[in-house]
């Protein structure tokens, strides 16, 4: 295998397994600071018990997002030097600009409330952990803002054989990465409403605190409900934005093969590149990519076919992806729905807390795939429109080297998975000290 | 101010961020591999990570932010120096990984076994990336083997020179030195009495590292022509061994916190020792000093240079008061009883 190839995969295996982890972290934020401030607000112990039990957790979960991070930075550099040099004007200040307006607040803080107990009035400490919160959502924007950048490049001019900023504002307000930032963050805190409503439930199933999980539950239900109707609906404004930026990853994630008005959309579709068309093809409801992509149904919506071949991102991949990622969402709203109806008689419902138990690893699912389908989707273009991944890496990096550090990876993600994930299921499973 | 007054000021900040990312996670890897040899009971080992727990974190990202600024400001720079120095970058990320983690996995089980794995992941993860920040910054000082195009000649081996060596084993030392300091500073009783005897001992070992490797770079690297043709700029040097007589005299006295801030001041002279000679160097090449990548032919754009600085100016400030918040917050030792890892 050639350094490109091995370089690709080592950013996938990075970037894929560093997004285990910061979801359940923006998530997992957010309900510890409710929780920690209904404690200082009421003087009720049980939140403190909840607070100091989901705070266990988020810190093994933390401390494992913080450090795959850290290597997803120096990646630009070691593997992907010949796209460093060409954005780095623009694609390394967001990135620098994230580590001081946003990271060290969020870093040097975990510190602090993680020790801080007994050295911080409970004021403080609660706001402490706001603060966390916040700065892990800046830092998102941030990441998610440079991200932007490589799908939907803005405000910038060739010069001197790179891009170069032109229009700082036009880079950070770009309407992509607004777009993709209400999606990513709100589908982390429906992922962290999941994570303590499927452990809450193991224990509710098992009648272990009742109190203390019924509570849990009800505070991620209603982050997860509230979230879950709003990344649909987001779900839309993003696909005419992305028809708009990115018109061949709308038509690979629909496998829409000729440019057409009222294009369809089909219940069900397998598409077939080879051939450049769908083997399979089963219920069309027409006029519906129109619809979506461009809000009227007449609509002229481009096809794959008018994007030429070598242009063309792995459609059977990307559609397969966004399509499981939509069906579990629609799912995440049924399952809140049905939630908010039975919350004051969850004991009463064991069918449902198992169920909730075993989607656990759903959203996690659904926030791989939107990444799958967001990068696989921009492919061959690592800067959509401008330049190729395959003149994006490192060219003096000996492929042998890329080879030793992907075992690495492998071999270290692999035990710190299982050594983080491990160490989560023993303490969620412990449940919390005894009051 | 015009394009290379700013790359000027650049190359000067991306100087302070090493300097104080090395002053900083400087104790703590100190910390991490002194962790096997001063702390002889499980109450000992405890007491060290504890002193550092709360900071570890906040220290490590000075490392982001200087990465993210060579990214920003210096393209090229970043570019060409982690791509040719890539098996030494990987080494100290996987370092920096096993060793992050360590802190957090290692209190959440009782088993022999479970904390002897994650105090070997804390020791490995604390040395190797102090040698191979030592080693890597030795080779930038003495030129790396890049042609015009930025491809690096050379393997890993090329770089373990026996100056490089040294810069490594110096780094070691250095913040050996500074973490015993730290642990004077945030332990009591026995442990406290150990942990000055052993600064008192890397004191004059970590002096002379540094004489050998200030001699050895007479001969291997350019730095000193700067300081030849400006010699007032060998007051930020002098300032460093001052530094280190008042760590020893601090240290003697048993005025532990300022020993602790001395060694820092002596880290961060040190780092603009090799600062100030490299510019406007970021990356020579020895193949030909025409292949240098330097402050002139490696920095973006002007405005990208002037909105960075705004962003520095407004953000680093913040960012150095709510972290020294932090470091007085925790500047005394903790009830045993003491809630974290």
């Amino acid at each position: 295998m050639d350094t490109l190839l091995l370089s690709r995969l080592q950013f996938a295996v990075a970037t894929l397994f560093h997004f285990l982890f910061v979801p359940l972290t923006l998530g997992l934020s957010v309900l510890v600071a409710t929780m920690e401030t209904r404690y200082v607000r009421t003087g009720n112990p049980v939140y403190l018990r909840m607070t100091k039990f989901w705070g266990k957790i988020f810190l093994i979960n933390f401390v494992v997002g913080i450090v795959t991070g850290i290597s997803l930075e120096f990646q630009f550099g070691t593997n992907w030097s010949r796209y460093s040099i060409f954005v780095g004007d623009i694609f390394g200040s967001l990135l620098a600009i994230e580590a001081t307006a946003a990271f060290f607040l969020e870093s040097t803080l975990i510190g602090v409330w993680a020790f801080g107990w007994n050295r911080l009035s409970k004021k403080a400490h609660a706001a402490v952990i706001w603060l966390i919160a916040i700065a892990s959502t800046v830092s998102a924007y941030w990441i998610l803002a440079a991200n932007s950048w490589m799908q939907h490049p803005v405000g910038y001019e060739i010069r001197n054989g790179r891009a170069e900023l032109t229009d700082f504002f036009a880079v950070v307000t770009s309407k992509f990465a607004v777009l993709q930032f209400l999606h990513t963050v709100p589908a982390a805190y429906i992922l962290g409403g999941f994570f303590v409503m499927g452990i809450s439930a193991w224990h509710l199933l098992r009648k272990n605190e009742t109190d203390f999980f019924t509570r849990s539950f009800r505070t991620g239900l209603a982050l997860s409900l509230v979230m879950s109707l709003f990344v649909f609906a987001e779900g839309h404004m993003q696909g005419a934005d992305l028809a708009e930026a990115q018109p061949a990853k709308v038509a690979a994630m629909e496998g829409h093969w000729e440019t057409s008005e009222r294009a369809p959309i089909y219940l069900f579709s397998w598409p077939d590149q080879e051939n450049q068309k769908n083997a399979i093809e089963i219920l069309p409801v027409p006029g519906l990519l129109s619809l979506l992509a461009h809000h009227d149904m007449n609509a002229s919506v481009t096809g794959l076919k008018d994007i030429p071949r070598d242009e063309q991102p792995p459609v059977l991949t990307v559609s397969l992806s966004f399509k499981l990622m939509v069906c579990l969402g629609i799912l995440f709203i049924l399952q809140t729905l049905y939630g908010f109806f039975v919350r004051n008689r969850l004991a009463e419902n064991p069918r449902f807390l198992k169920m909730m138990v075993w989607s656990i690893p759903l959203p996690y699912i659904a926030c791989s795939l939107g990444w799958i389908m967001t990068e696989m989707g921009r492919q061959p273009w690592i800067v959509y429109g401008m330049m190729k991944t395959s003149d994006a890496h490192s060219a003096t990096v000996a492929a042998s080297s890329v080879g030793i550090t992907l075992v690495g990876f492998i071999l270290v993600y692999s035990i710190l998975g299982a050594a983080g994930f491990g160490l989560m299921a023993k303490t969620a499973r412990k449940g919390p000290e005894p009051s | 101010m015009d394009h290379s007054t700013y790359a000027a000021i650049w190359f000067f900040l991306w100087g302070l961020l090493w300097a104080v990312y090395f002053a900083t996670d400087g104790f703590d890897l100190g910390v991490g591999m002194m962790l096997p040899f001063l702390g002889e009971t499980e109450e000992d080992k405890r007491a060290m990570l504890k002193s550092v727990g709360p900071l570890w974190d906040g220290n490590e990202v000075w490392l982001i932010a200087a990465g993210g600024v060579t990214f920003a400001a210096f393209p090229r720079v970043y570019a060409v120096m982690f791509s040719s120095l890539y098996l030494p970058l990987m080494l100290i990320l996987f370092g920096l990984i096993i060793r992050g983690v360590s802190f957090e996995f290692r209190e959440k089980l009782d088993g022999a076994g479970w904390k002897k794995l994650w105090d070997a992941c804390q020791f490995t993860g604390s040395l190797l990336p102090a040698l191979l920040l030592g080693v890597a910054f030795a080779n930038i000082f003495a030129g790396v083997p890049i042609d015009g195009d930025g491809a690096f000649h050379g393997t890993i081996l090329t770089l373990l020179t026996p100056y490089g060596l040294l810069g490594g084993i110096f780094f070691i030392l250095m913040f050996l030195l500074h973490g015993s300091l730290w642990l004077c500073a945030h332990t009591e009783g026995e442990l406290l009495a150990r942990s000055a005897r052993t600064a008192t001992i890397l004191w004059p070992v970590t002096v002379l590292a540094f004489a050998a490797f200030a001699a050895l770079s007479f001969f291997a690297t350019n730095l000193f022509a700067n300081f030849l043709a400006h010699p007032l700029l060998l007051a930020v040097p002098a300032l460093g061994a001052a530094a280190a007589v008042s760590a020893m005299f601090c240290l003697k006295k048993e005025f532990y916190w300022r020993a602790w801030f001395s060694s820092g001041l002596f880290i961060i002279c040190v780092t603009f020792f090799g600062i100030i000679g490299l510019f406007p160097d970021l990356f020579p090449s020895n193949m030909s000093p025409e292949f240098s990548i330097s402050t002139a032919n490696g920095s973006s754009s002007l405005l990208t240079l002037k909105i960075m600085l705004g962003v520095a100016l407004f953000f680093v400030p913040i960012v150095i008061l709510y972290q020294a918040w932090a470091y007085r917050l925790f500047s005394k030792p903790g009830p045993s009883g003491e809630e974290g890892y």
